[in-house]
């Protein structure tokens, strides 16, 4: 149990003691319980960046299922450090913000804590895992708490529905997933990611190297919202907004970039996982920008912005995959970079959203709205929240002197150079990169300037809102707080992050390149007057441009027709889905008895007939037959005859008379084939038998002159004639092939073995008693059964 | 010699029984069916003597027994069945 462990683990016991604490020490608002955890575990790690930093890796393995190779395998590098420091460190916040967000005596605050340590402790563990089993183990779990804390107010129709369409994606991406590890591990014999990536290209050269590839990516995309998977995200902004922040912009919608990074030493520098990733990002980036402007509701509005900036990470990463390609070329520095700004942007993301949700969070506690359209001149009276909102706002639209102008600056220069390059058949389509990125850009711009303007300037509406705005208590203020300064610090400190942590981090995605090789400069807020800067300066003049005309151009949102959207085609699929298997079900389910005898039949004939006739295994061979004796021809025609009566008659007494006859002529066949015991015990069982008929039959109606449909009649024919023609081909077959001698010599021994002269009771109760035993047991559950049956309709019937 | 008489019986025998089963078939009333399923019963006991000396046994004299005691109970109760219209009378039948 190394240290590693014990983060992991820790989480999930306090979430067993959550409910103690929740009831017993009710008077303390429960959170108070849980903020220690995440700000020890903090520290516990940032003690070790200095180590990561000097390259030091550590790997711990405990057992789990030895036997399967499956093992509690832990690493700690520098990405699995920055993504659990991201984790714990505002998870604290979000708990502390939590705290005063949440009501003591209105909400259940056990069921809120339990769900988000389950959630923290399986974030850890995904970052952590070194074992695909176990990282896929815990990627269920995230999804699993995630469906828990998005239907917390299940009360709620539209939170029910949010958690389970967001389930439903990413269950779908994580089973996909799983089956990429599958092949994945089968292919390589081992689990362990690290080994994977040790083998170099040889995992290149799999069969299912492409399969794997895909699937992975389908279960990372859907996970981190990417294009078209992205449409759970906005719906699970129905969860309280401590979950929106945590959750849903700076933890678990990362898993899939960090499943994505985590696996580039594997699959990238392939073209495929190049264009899949970069395009998917890219497309990603877009819609999500577009989508954002014609929100109104803030979390929405902020939901899509963080599509639109997964996106962007995910263009990065793809961009930066390159990397690994081979043979390098002279600019092969400009991938590292470009690797690079997708860690820079994935933590300046998470610090500026995270404000941002926080913020609007205490605009809907102190407002009661998060209509944008009710909102407006709250500036005087919440002015600490405006300027945390416009810190976070500007960082996000790429403005100085905020963290998000840096990266944004940075990924310009990544998508500008792309195109420049010779791989993967850049020359023609690279010039597609700077072009949608810039638009995005600017659409981006746009919604940070909605995000800020429309809801704190303009005139204030008192009478549109439930309850007067205030500002808030220092302790709901003071998480966005230290995120909006962290970003100001990011923008002047830039390097001090990379060296620490984003470095560590680059050296665990481009393993195999010494950190000196990658020849990344550092990090500047001002490198000349480079295209980038003009891109940016555009981006501003036209961003602004678009703002002020907003109310003229906002109509092409609704040229869009419903029934083209992903929401309409998702709960299209979803309602198709379910009257296409009613529908097949209640075909085939017809509810008449008659029918599933015909498929059980059916398929009778289907597999045996096809066993038998179709692979020519049948085959007769008469020798050693018994000659066939006339009376015998005789006996056998009565016993058609009769039963063709059964079938045949009009009266229900004459089958049984038939039915009866044919018991008899059994019975003479045992006497025939030497068989007294069976004789006698034929000749009894038949005339009971024949008496229940009567018995049954006195209180049915005479049969009545059916009519049946004549197509009925023809396939119940056919069947039966069909079912009766391969039992006979099949015994007949089965006679001829007697493969070893039988074993009844041994019971000639019954005398001198059992002391029986009757072999047939000596097998029944010495030999083999144990089946006479379970036959005596059948007739006592039988014998029970009918009592009951009779007796229990009397009582009710008395009761009545 | 007595193996063939006995066969030649054996066959008179069945066809007796398949006499008696256009019987049962033919009807034209329950009763007519009831009374050939009882010959039919008394064939069968001749048939299963007629097999014990040819199989050279007295395994099956219990078989000839009981076929008697079962054709006789079973024509009882048919002839009950049709007269009353049931097996066995209950408290509230009487």
């Amino acid at each position: 149990m190394s240290f590693v462990h014990l983060i992991i683990f820790i989480p999930f016991v306090a979430a067993l003691l959550i409910p103690f604490f929740y009831k017993y020490l009710s008077r303390i608002h429960t959170g108070w319980f849980v903020l220690p955890i995440p700000a020890v575990l903090f520290v516990r790690l940032a003690a070790e960046v200095p180590l990561v930093a000097q390259g030091e890796i550590f790997m711990h393995t405990m057992p789990w299922i030895p036997s399967l190779d499956i093992n509690l395998a832990v690493c700690l590098d520098g990405l699995s450090l920055l993504f659990s420091l991201l984790i714990l460190g505002i998870g604290t916040l979000v708990v502390l913000y939590s705290i005063f967000y949440l009501d003591k005596e209105h909400e259940a605050l056990g069921n809120f804590y339990l769900y988000l340590l389950i959630f923290m402790g399986a974030m850890l563990g995904l970052v952590f895992s070194d074992h695909l089993m176990l990282l896929y183990a815990f990627w269920e779990l995230t999804s699993v708490s995630s469906f828990l804390l998005i239907a917390y107010w299940y009360q709620r129709k539209k939170s029910r529905a949010g958690a389970l369409k967001a389930l439903f994606i990413t269950i779908f991406g994580g089973l996909s997933m799983l089956a990429g590890f599958i092949l994945l591990s089968s292919g390589m014999g081992t689990y362990s990611i690290r080994e994977i990536i040790g083998s170099g290209k040889e995992v290149t050269l799999l069969p299912q190297f492409f399969p794997a590839m895909l699937l992975i990516l389908l279960g990372a995309f859907t996970k981190s919202a990417q294009f078209p998977f992205h449409i759970w995200l906005p719906d699970a902004m129905e969860a309280p907004t401590p979950i929106s922040a945590y959750l849903h912009s700076a933890t678990m919608v990362k898993a899939g970039i960090y499943l994505v990074a985590r696996l580039t030493p594997i699959f990238g520098g392939t073209m495929p996982w190049f264009w899949l990733v970069s395009l998917v990002g890219l497309v990603t980036l877009f819609w999500g920008s577009f989508s954002a402007v014609k929100q109104t509701d803030l979390k929405a509005m902020l939901a899509f912005s963080t599509v639109s900036q997964l996106g962007m990470i995910m263009c990065l990463l793809g961009l930066g995959s390159a990397a690994l390609a081979e043979p390098l070329n002279i600019m092969s520095s400009l991938y590292p970079a470009a690797m690079l700004t997708a860690i820079f942007h994935l933590v300046n993301h998470s610090t500026f959203k995270g404000c941002l949700f926080m913020v609007v969070g205490i605009i809907d506690h102190n407002t009661g709205t998060r209509d944008i359209r009710k909102l407006g001149g709250l500036i005087r009276l919440m002015p600490l929240s405006f300027t945390m909102m416009m810190i976070g706002s500007f960082s996000m639209a790429g403005l100085p002197p905020f963290s998000g102008f840096l990266s944004k600056e940075l990924f310009f220069t990544s998508v500008l150079h792309i195109a420049r390059l010779d791989i993967f058949r850049l020359e023609t389509w690279g010039v597609l990169f700077p072009v949608v990125a810039w638009v995005a850009s600017i659409f981006t711009f746009v919604y940070c300037m909605i995000l800020v303007f429309q809801t704190f300037l303009g005139k204030y509406q008192p009478q549109k809102l439930e309850r007067e705005a205030y500002e808030s208590s220092w302790g709901m203020l003071l998480p966005p707080l230290v995120l909006a300064v962290l970003t100001i610090l990011f923008f002047f400190y830039p390097n001090v992050l990379a060296d620490y942590l984003l470095l560590p981090a680059l050296a665990a995605v481009l393993p195999n390149m010494a950190a000196a090789d990658f020849g990344i400069e550092p990090i500047l807020a001002w490198h000349g007057w480079t295209p980038e800067l003009m891109m940016t300066i555009g981006v501003v003049l036209l961003g602004t441009l678009l703002y002020l005309t907003f109310p003229k151009w906002s109509r092409i949102y609704h040229q869009l027709p419903h029934w083209l959207t992903l929401n309409h085609a998702h709960d299209r699929f979803l309602s198709l889905g379910e009257k296409i298997s009613l529908t097949t079900t209640k075909a085939y389910m017809t509810g008449f008895t008659r029918d599933y005898l015909a498929y059980i039949f059916l398929f009778m004939i289907l597999l045996l007939g096809g066993g038998l006739f179709g692979q020519q295994n049948f085959s007769f061979d008469p020798t050693g037959n018994s000659p066939i004796e006339f009376y015998e021809v005789i006996l056998v025609l009565v016993m058609i005859s009769a039963a063709l009566t059964v079938a045949l008659a009009a009266n229900r007494l004459t089958s049984i008379i038939a039915l009866g006859v044919m018991g008899y002529v059994i019975a003479i066949f045992f006497v025939i084939f030497r068989a007294p015991d069976l004789a006698l015990t034929q000749l009894v069982v038949e005339t009971v038998t024949t008496a229940l008929f009567l018995l049954c039959f006195y209180h049915l109606p005479k049969i009545k002159k059916e009519v049946v449909r004549l197509s009925f009649k023809i396939t119940n024919l056919a069947i039966s004639l069909g079912v009766g023609l391969i039992v006979t081909a099949m015994a007949l077959s089965a006679q001829g092939h007697q493969l070893f001698p039988p074993i009844s010599g041994f019971f000639e021994n019954s005398y001198e073995l059992a002391g029986a002269n009757n072999m047939v009771n000596a097998l029944l109760v010495d030999f083999r008693g144990f089946d006479t035993m379970l036959e005596i047991t059948v007739f006592t559950i039988a014998g029970i059964g009918v009592y009951t049956l009779i007796k229990l309709r009397m009582s009710r019937r008395d009761s009545d | 010699m007595l193996k063939t008489i006995l066969t030649l019986s054996l066959i008179l025998i069945s066809v007796a029984i398949s006499l008696a089963l256009f019987r049962v078939i033919k009807g034209p009333t329950i009763p007519d069916r009831v009374m050939a399923l009882d010959a039919i019963g008394i064939y069968l006991i001749a048939a299963v003597a007629m097999l014990s000396v040819l199989l050279n046994t007295h395994a099956f004299f219990d078989v000839m027994l009981q076929l008697g005691i079962l054709s006789f109970i079973g024509t009882t109760a048919y002839s009950r069945y049709l007269e009353r219209g049931y097996l066995i009378e209950r408290d509230h039948d009487r």
